[in-house]
C-alpha cells in the first residue's frame, strides 16, 4: 500500500505538487487524470525518487516506511517502478545486457540468488512474447531508433521481468496504436494478482477500458481535487476539466 | 647583442648530452636512411616543442619533461626473462610475439608463412631495400617526436608481408620495459604489407617503471592491403610516453587503428596517414581513461591527397580528477581528392569539475566535391540517464559505469577481431572502476 500525505513539493522554486494526499491499496488500480501541467509526471517522479525536485513537506508511506530518503535504487528494490512518459534512449547498452544488470541488481538489493543464465533469458523470452516485442529489439541498444510504441512496450516487458508491488504507469498509452495499447493493457492485467497495485496515469479514457481501474482521481495543480469510480473518467471524457481548473483556482 | 644563446632547460641539456656519447651501435650515419645528425642538429636548433609551437600548444613538452632519462642499456638476460613473465596485455589472444624491453627487441616467436621478420640493425648493416619505407609520409618528418625517435633510436624490427598472403594469426609487438631507475627508450618498427597481403597487429606497452619510451610504429600498405591494427598502453605512473604510427595506404587498401589509452603519467600519442592510392580506406579509433594528474594527447593528420579516399575518426576520452585530455584531430583534403569522404568525432567526458579537455578538430579541404565532417562535444555524464538506470534498480555507481562503458564501447566497436575488442574491454573497465 502507498500512502501519500500533505505532499508539496517545488523544482526552481515553483511549487509544482500542493499539498497532494493519495492512497492506493494492495491491489488496487488508481487512475490519474488531469490537465497537462497539473503535476502527473511530477508526482510519478518524487516517488521514484528524482533528484531535482524539492520536497518541501509531506511523506510518502510504502507499506508503513517512509520512502523519501531513500535513494532511487533503494526504491526500487522495494518494489516502486515507474514506466517513464518518454523512455530513455541509452546508446551502447545492448537491451539484454541492461535487463540482466536491473534485475540482478535489484535481486541482490533484497538479498536474492541472481537468476541463471537459462532462467533469466526464460523469464526474457516469455515476457517478450506476451508483449509481441521480436527477439532482434532485445539484441539492440536500448530504445535506440525504437518507435514510441516500442518504446512503451520495452518499459511493460521491464516491469514484467523486475515483477514490482507498486507500478506507475505514466501515459504508457500515449503514443500506442490500437492493437499495441490492447498488446500492452494485457501486459499490464497480466500482472494484477490481487496484490499489487497500480497508479495508471492517463489522458484517455480509452486505456480505462482495458485496464478497468478501481478508482479514478482527477489532479489539478498540483492536488487531487476529486475521486471516484470509473463512471467518473467516463464524466470526464464528456465535460472535460473546465470545472475542476477554474475550482482549484 | 646580436648572438642569440638558446636558453636549455635541464632535460634538453641532458638529451644534448646522451647524444654525444650514443649507446647504440645502430649504423644509422649520413648513408642511411635514419641519419641520426639531422635529428641531432634538430634538437640542437629547436630544443624541445612548447605551447608556442602551434602542434605542441597543449601538450608543452618543454616544461612536462623536467628530467630527460637516459637511454636504456641492453637487458640482461634475467630482465629479459622477468619482463617476458610480467607482461599482462593480450596474454589471452593467440599471437606470434615480438618481444621489446626497455626498447631492445629481446626475444620473437618464430614468423608466419609469408611473413620475414629482420631486426632493424641488420636490415640497416644489409642496406635492405625495404628501409625505403622509412619516412614516407611527409607529415611526420619534422614532427619533434618523431625526430626525437630518429636522433635516441636504440633498435626495431623490419616485418615484411608477402603480396597475397593473408596472415591469421595476429602479430604482437610486447614492449615490455622494466627496472629501477628511468630510463627513456626509442624503438622503430616498419611493417610493409605487399599487394593484397593482410596482416593483424597488436602492439601493447606496459611496464613497472617511470620510463619515457618514444616509439615509432610505420605501417605501409600496397593496394590492395589490409591492416588491422590495435594497441594498448598501460605504462606505470610517473612514464612520459610519445608515440607516432604512420601509415602509408595504396588504392583500395584498408587500414585501422585502435588505440586504449589506460596507463603513463604523459602521453602523447601521434597517428598520420597519407593516402597515396585511391579509394582506401582507413579507420582510427581511441579511448582514453584519465584521472589524477595525468595528461594525454590525441594528435592526427589525415592526409587525403588522392580521389575517393574514405576515413573515419571517433575517439572517446573519460576525464577525472584534475586530468587533462588533448584532441587534435585534422584532415586534409588536397585539390585531386575528390569524392573524400572523411567524417571525424572527439567525445569527452567530464567527471569532475576541474578535469579539462581541449578538443581540436580541423578539415583542411583543397577539394570542391568531398563529403567531410567532424564534430567535438564535451560533457558531463547525463542525470536524465542516470536516473532512468537508478530508478530500474541500479545503485549509482553501477549506473555510472554503466554509461562510462556505454560511452567508450562504440570507439572500442571499431575493433573487428571479437578477442582482441575482449580484451581491450577488459582492460579498459578495470581502468574505469579504478576511477571511483
Ligand atoms: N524543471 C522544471 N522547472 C520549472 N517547472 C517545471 C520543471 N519541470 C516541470 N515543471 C512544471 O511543472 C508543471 C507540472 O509538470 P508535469 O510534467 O508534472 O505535468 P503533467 O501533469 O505530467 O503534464 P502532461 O499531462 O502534459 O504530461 C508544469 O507546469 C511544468 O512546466
Ligand atoms: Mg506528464
Amino acid at each position: 500500500m502507498i500512502e501519500i500525505k500533505n505532499l508539496v513539493v517545488e523544482i526552481e522554486g515553483n511549487r509544482i505538487l500542493n499539498g497532494l494526499d493519495l492512497t492506493v491499496r494492495d491491489g488496487e488500480v488508481a487512475a490519474i487524470m488531469g490537465p497537462n501541467g497539473s503535476g502527473k509526471s511530477t508526482l510519478s517522479y518524487v516517488i521514484a525518487g528524482k533528484e531535482e525536485y524539492e520536497v518541501l513537506e509531506g511523506e510518502i508511506l510504502l507499506d508503513g516506511e517512509n520512502i523519501l530518503e531513500l535513494e532511487p535504487y533503494e526504491r526500487a528494490a522495494r518494489g516502486v517502478f515507474l514506466a517513464f512518459q518518454y523512455p530513455l534512449e541509452i546508446p551502447g547498452v545492448a537491451t539484454m545486457s541492461f535487463l540482466k544488470a536491473i534485475l540482478n541488481a535489484q535481486l541482490k538489493a533484497r538479498g536474492e540468488a541472481e537468476l541463471t543464465t537459462p532462467d533469466f533469458m526464460r523469464r526474457v523470452k516469455a515476457a517478450a512474447e506476451r508483449l509481441q516485442i521480436n527477439q532482434d529489439m532485445l539484441k539492440r541498444a536500448l530504445n535506440v531508433g525504437f518507435s514510441g510504441g516500442e518504446k512503451k512496450r520495452m518499459e511493460i516487458l521491464q516491469m514484467a521481468l523486475l515483477q514490482p508491488s507498486f507500478c506507475i504507469l505514466d501515459e504508457t498509452d500515449s503514443g500506442l496504436d490500437i492493437d499495441a495499447l490492447r498488446i500492452v493493457a494485457e501486459g499490464v492485467n497480466a500482472l494484477r494478482d490481487g496484490k499489487r497495485s497500480f497508479l495508471v496515469i492517463t489522458h484517455y479514457q480509452r486505456l480505462l477500458n482495458h485496464i478497468v481501474p478501481d478508482t479514478v482521481h482527477v489532479m489539478s495543480k498540483g492536488r487531487i481535487v476529486r475521486t471516484g469510480d470509473r463512471e467518473l473518467a467516463l464524466e470526464l471524457e464528456a465535460s472535460g476539466y473546465a470545472d475542476y481548473v477554474t475550482e482549484a483556482a | 647583442m646580436t648572438d642569440i644563446t638558446p636558453i636549455r632547460t635541464q632535460a634538453e641539456t641532458q638529451l644534448l648530452d646522451y647524444l654525444r656519447h650514443p649507446r647504440s651501435s645502430l649504423p644509422v650515419g649520413d648513408g642511411s636512411v635514419i641519419r641520426r645528425a639531422d635529428a641531432i642538429a634538430r634538437l640542437e636548433r629547436e630544443g624541445l616543442p612548447n605551447r608556442r609551437v602551434e602542434e605542441w600548444k597543449y601538450t608543452d613538452l618543454r616544461a612536462l619533461l623536467r628530467e630527460a632519462a637516459p637511454p636504456a642499456e641492453r637487458p640482461s638476460a634475467a630482465d629479459i626473462a622477468e619482463a617476458r613473465a610480467q607482461a599482462r596485455v593480450f596474454a589471452d589472444v593467440a599471437a606470434v610475439r615480438l618481444d621489446f624491453v626497455n626498447g631492445h627487441l629481446a626475444a620473437q616467436d618464430a614468423p608466419p608463412a609469408g611473413v620475414t621478420v629482420i631486426g632493424l640493425a641488420q636490415a640497416l648493416a644489409e642496406e635492405h631495400p625495404v628501409l625505403s619505407n622509412l619516412n614516407r609520409v611527409d607529415v611526420a618528418g619534422g614532427n619533434a617526436s618523431y625526430e626525437l625517435n630518429r636522433a635516441f633510436l636504440s633498435d626495431g624490427v623490419v616485418v615484411h608481408v608477402a603480396a597475397e598472403q593473408a596472415v591469421a594469426q595476429p602479430l604482437h609487438l610486447r614492449f615490455v620495459n622494466r627496472g629501477g631507475a628511468p630510463f627513456s627508450t626509442a624503438p622503430r618498427v616498419l611493417v610493409v604489407l605487399d599487394k593484397r597481403a593482410s596482416l593483424t597487429v597488436l602492439e601493447s606497452h606496459e611496464g613497472d617503471v617511470a620510463a619515457q619510451p618514444n616509439s615509432v610504429v610505420e605501417f605501409v600498405l600496397a593496394d590492395d592491403a589490409q591492416l588491422e591494427h590495435a594497441r594498448v598502453n598501460t605504462e606505470a605512473a610517473g612514464t612520459i610516453a610519445l608515440s607516432t604510427i604512420t601509415a602509408v595506404v595504396g588504392t583500395r587498401a584498408a587500414f585501422r587503428s585502435v588505440n586504449l589509452h589506460a596507463g603513463t603519467s604523459v602521453s602523447r600519442h601521434q597517428l598520420f596517414v597519407a593516402y597515396e592510392g585511391e579509394d582506401a580506406r582507413v579507420t582510427l579509433g581511441g579511448v582514453t581513461v584519465l584521472s589524477g594528474t595525468q595528461h594525454a594527447d590525441t594528435t592526427l593528420v589525415v592526409d587525403h591527397a588522392v580521389p575517393g579516399g574514405e576515413s573515419r575518426e571517433l575517439f572517446k576520452t573519460v576525464i577525472d580528477g584534475e586530468a587533462k585530455g588533448v584532441f587534435q584531430g585534422k584532415i586534409v583534403v588536397r585539390p585531386d581528392a575528390q569524392k573524400t569522404d572523411g567524417r571525424m568525432m572527439s567525445a569527452a567526458l567530464l567527471l569532475s569539475p576541474d578535469a579539462t579537455m581541449n578538443n581540436k578538430p580541423e578539415l583542411e579541404i583543397w577539394a570542391d566535391d568531398v563529403q567531410c565532417a567532424h564534430g567535438a562535444t564535451c560533457g558531463e555524464l547525463d542525470d536524465e540517464l542516470l536516473f532512468y538506470l537508478t530508478a530500474r534498480g541500479l545503485p549509482r555507481e553501477e549506473a555510472e559505469a554503466l554509461l562510462l562503458q556505454a560511452f567508450i564501447g562504440e570507439a572500442l566497436e571499431l575493433v573487428t577481431d571479437e578477442a582482441i575488442r575482449e580484451a581491450m574491454t577488459g582492460l579498459a573497465i578495470d581502468r574505469l572502476a579504478k576511477l571511483a
